[in-house]
This record gives C-alpha cells, structure tokens and sequence, in this order.
C-alpha cells in the first residue's frame, strides 16, 4: 500500500494514473503461441503482473457419454487461479468465484466457435493464472481465444477482452488492483467479437449511473480492440516462424537433392 | 414435458416473437404477476417468499457472530447461497451447488452487496474481534423462469425485515433483538433474455428454454445500477444493453413499491 486511500489521486491533474498509466491506457501485454507442445493449442499471456497460461484440447469424444450433445460440441472453460498467485494464500479447491468465472467466460466463447461442426465433443479450454494483479479473468479469456485459434478450431471471430471501470470518479481502462481498491470503483469485465462489436462477456459490480456505462462500454471497446492487435500480431508471428522454417527446409532438400544431382547419382 | 416438445414450443416462441407477441401475450417489457409474503419461518431473523408468475422462491437471514475479515476490523459481512431444490424442478439434481446455483446466487449477492443498501459497519458488535455475518440462504421451490429475479427479490425483502439478536457475553439471547438491521436502499434485479433477435423482460421457463443468452442488471431507486451479469451463448448490442437498462429503471421502480406494500 502507497498510502491511505482517500489521500489517493487516482488520475492526477495530467491526466496520469497511480502506475503513470493514462485513463485509457491498457497495461503491457506480452503474447507468446503455441508454448505446449502437448496440448492442441496453447498460449502464455503478460498482461501487466498477471501471468496466465491456456492451453486447448480437443475436439475430443464427451465423457461420461451422457454429457454429450447430438447437435454440437460443449465448451468445458476452466479457469484456475494458483494458491500462491494471490497475496493471501488461495485454497486451491475452486471456489464460487472460480466457478462462476469458468461458466459465463466458456459462454462467452460459445458465441465464436462453429461449435455444430462437432457433435458429441468437448472442447477443452484450461487456464491457469500464476500471477495476479486485477484483471486476470478478461486476460485468461484473451489467451484462451489465442490458444483455440492455434488448436486450429473454426471460428467466426476471435474474443477479445478487457477490463474498464471506475476509481476516484475518473472512467478507466483496465483497472489495476489499487485502482478495484477504490472506496466507488466499478469492475466491468468486457469481452466482444471485434468484426461485429457483439458483446459476449458483460458483468459489472460496483456503483455507476447509465452515462457512466456509456463512457466505459466506449472505452472497452477500445481496450478490447487493442487486444486484438496483440493477439493478431502474436498468432501471425508464429505463423511466419513456421512459415520461414519451412521455406529453409525446402532450401534445403533443394541444395541436397541439386549436390546429388550434379554427382550424378540419380541420373 | 419432454425435450421434443419443449423444442417444439421453443420454434413457436421464436416465431411468435418475429411480430413481437409473447405466447403468454405479455409485451416484451411487461413483468408477469409478483407477489411477496414475510415472515416465513419463525425461527429466521428474517424471512420472505417471493412468487413472479409461478416462479417461486423462499429466503431466510441468520445472523451469526464470527471474526471479522483482517482488512475490515470494523465490517460485518452478507454471504448468500442458492440451493436449486430437486422439487422445484425436473431438471434440477439432489447435490451440492452446482455452477448455475454458484452464478445464481453471486449475481444476487452482487446486486445487493455493491447497491451498498447495507452499511457493513452497522453489523460490527466489537472491532477487530466480533461482527455479524449475515447468512441469506434461498431455497428455489419451483422454477418456471427468471430465478435470478424472484431470488434477488425474495433476499432483499427478507433482508428488509431482518431482526438483529441481542447478544450478551459473545452469545446470542434467544427469542430477544436489540433492533432491526438497516437497510437504506432497495436493490432490484432485473433479468431479460435474448431469444433469436428479440430481447424480452422476466422470461417463463418456456422462453428460457428458447433463449440464447440472458442480461440481468440489479439498480436501486437513485437509478444507479450495482450489477450486470451475462450468461448464455447469444450476444448483445450495445443498442440491446441500452433498451435493458432503461427497461430496468422504469420496472424496478414497479417492483420496488410491491416490496413496500
């Protein structure tokens, strides 16, 4: 703790935030693909402190049998945080919030999937978070939606998410801790499909009036869209490595198969 | 009724809500019949049931002294729970609470904790070693749609006439109150599902079977809102979100005034 809380200034008069952020700025993330060589997709998320692993199983048969759905695949989300990812001890048995978190984020990723192209399936999504710092369930939900696109399952879009809110009066954009500490602050986790802005993720808890929502769902929608630059740039970036890869490969069957030729040994 | 039939029926909502007629002939912002009875159990300190249409839903307040949080020495603290009863439905299972009766009864903590209608420091009986905790335990009977409102409602009307225990030397006195507890505001939580296109207010349980998804947002008479929640597969517009809050503020106010009766 810097100080008492209501000697804090959460935007000060230049417009900067206790961690020097500006009201709209989304802390740095960092987004690395394919990082599980075991599972079918996977991602590893830095968004601020927050440390987040994803990763994607499946399609894969439902089971127990009666689980499954004739008409389409489930999504099983799971999203876990680790005893020691948070100041107080966490009891590792997931708890309600835990719970409620893994149902309306796997919802939200409902939406996006082509999930009657799989019927009688389950797609897994793990997440586990391993450092935490405000924020972690829309940064989960943005690294899963990277892990399903490296597992390779169809989707009309991706989700991205992000945090807003509210602390000492000011809107915000992806609050920190200090700032969800704040004596009026308001949580919105948010998460849409970018092509079509569609809400998918929408849960609020704190104070606020419908002007203020107008303020904060315009500037989600920022944060969400800045997401989704990262996360394009992250999957395109890993699939130019593959594709440079696989362009010396064949460089290299080529000067192999030329040397051969010139010695004359398959002509 | 079986699945087949309830997709049947589902068809028929869907169709029916093209031209924007409800099966039940409800508008899509009309709230079904509400009704709200106290004192359901003696022995709770408060207690209510609330019925919306057949929706049906019990909740009782027990209060009882523990430690307070270290970060709060001087706050008491509200804790709900949701049991879905195997009677109030076909669909619901003997069992400890599973995600929905984990979302349900979160949503409508959220809703009443966040509307700050109870100041946390009333319920302090000695800093730093004593507070009230505030059990609110609601029991669905039956479950004909919207749960999440008839349980919000069913909460704050049992909270609304809850009695505080005497207690002397660290035990409660039995069958004595020193007061009742405060509650300065009447959070209501409002419940909409989206179906196909259309977005209609207090869904039956027919129409959530046809639904895609679900909004639910909690506001109090200052037309502050303390809780959103999503749930379901479909989507929302922002233009949706908007025509929801505004239904929200408007009916609140319609249920807040059968609380006070």
């Amino acid at each position: 703790m810097v100080g008492k809380k209501e000697e804090l200034v959460y935007v000060d008069k230049h417009g900067k935030r206790l961690d020097g952020r500006k009201v709209d700025e989304v802390r740095p993330i960092k987004i690395e693909v394919g990082v599980l060589n075991r599972a079918e997709g996977s991602c590893y998320m830095e968004w601020g402190q927050n440390k987040i692993l994803a990763a994607v199983y499946g399609p894969r048969e439902a089971l127990p049998k009666h689980i499954q759905n004739p008409y389409k695949a489930l999504v099983n989300y799971s999203y876990r945080m680790a005893s020691f990812s948070v100041p107080e001890r966490k009891n590792p048995k997931p708890a309600r919030r835990e719970i409620e978190i893994s149902k309306v984020c796997g919802e939200a990723l409902e939406k996006a999937i082509f999930l009657e192209r799989f019927p009688n399936t389950t797609i897994d999504v793990f997440v586990e978070i391993f450092d935490s710092n405000a924020g972690t369930r829309v940064a989960a939900l943005s690294a899963a939606s990277v892990a399903l696109v490296d597992a390779g399952i169809p989707m009309k879009d991706m989700v991205c998410a992000c945090g807003v809110g509210k602390a000492g009066g000011h809107i915000i954009t992806d609050l920190n801790k200090e700032e969800e500490d704040a004596d009026d602050a308001v949580d919105i986790p948010l998460a849409i499909l970018p092509k079509t802005g569609e809400i998918v993720l929408l849960q609020m808890d704190g104070l606020m009036s419908k002007e203020e929502w107008k303020k904060c769902l315009e500037m989600g929608v920022k944060g969400c869209m800045q997401v989704y630059e990262l996360q394009k740039e992250a999957l395109k970036k890993k699939y130019s490595q593959i594709e440079s890869t696989a362009q010396n490969n064949e460089a290299r069957t080529e000067m192999v198969s030329d040397e051969k030729n010139s010695e004359g040994e398959f002509t | 009724m079986n699945d087949v039939m309830l997709d049947l029926r589902s068809d028929k909502i869907i169709e029916s809500l093209k031209n924007g007629t409800r099966l039940d002939a409800r508008k899509v912002d009309e709230y079904r019949n509400v009704s709200i009875e106290l004192d359901i159990s003696k022995n709770a300190e408060g207690s209510a049931k609330a019925k919306i249409g057949e929706t049906e839903v019990i909740a009782g307040v027990k209060l009882s002294p523990g430690k307070p949080y270290p970060d709060s020495p001087a706050e008491g603290t509200i804790s709900l729970g949701a049991e879905l009863l195997p009677m109030a439905s076909p669909l619901f299972e003997q069992g400890p609470p599973d995600e929905n009766a984990t979302e349900l009864a979160r949503v409508v903590d959220r809703g009443i904790r966040e509307s700050k209608c109870i100041d946390f420091k009333d319920l302090c009986i000695r800093e730093k070693e004593l507070v009230w905790i505030a059990f609110v335990d609601f029991y669905v009977i039956n479950d004909d749609g919207n749960l999440f409102d008839c349980s919000a409602l069913a909460s704050i009307a049992a909270l609304k006439h809850t009695k505080i225990p005497k207690i002397e030397e660290d035990a409660i006195v039995k069958g004595e109150f020193a007061g009742k507890l405060k509650v300065k505001k009447t959070p209501i939580l409002t419940t909409f599902a989206k179906i196909a296109n259309a977005v209609v207010l207090d869904p039956n349980s027919a129409e959530m079977h046809a639904m895609d998804g679900r909004f639910s947002c909690a506001s109090t008479e200052d037309d502050l809102f303390s809780a959103f929640q999503k749930g379901g597969r479909a989507s929302f517009t922002a233009g949706d979100i908007d025509w929801c809050l505004e239904t929200s503020l408007t009916k609140s106010k319609d249920l807040r005034k059968i609380l006070k009766e």
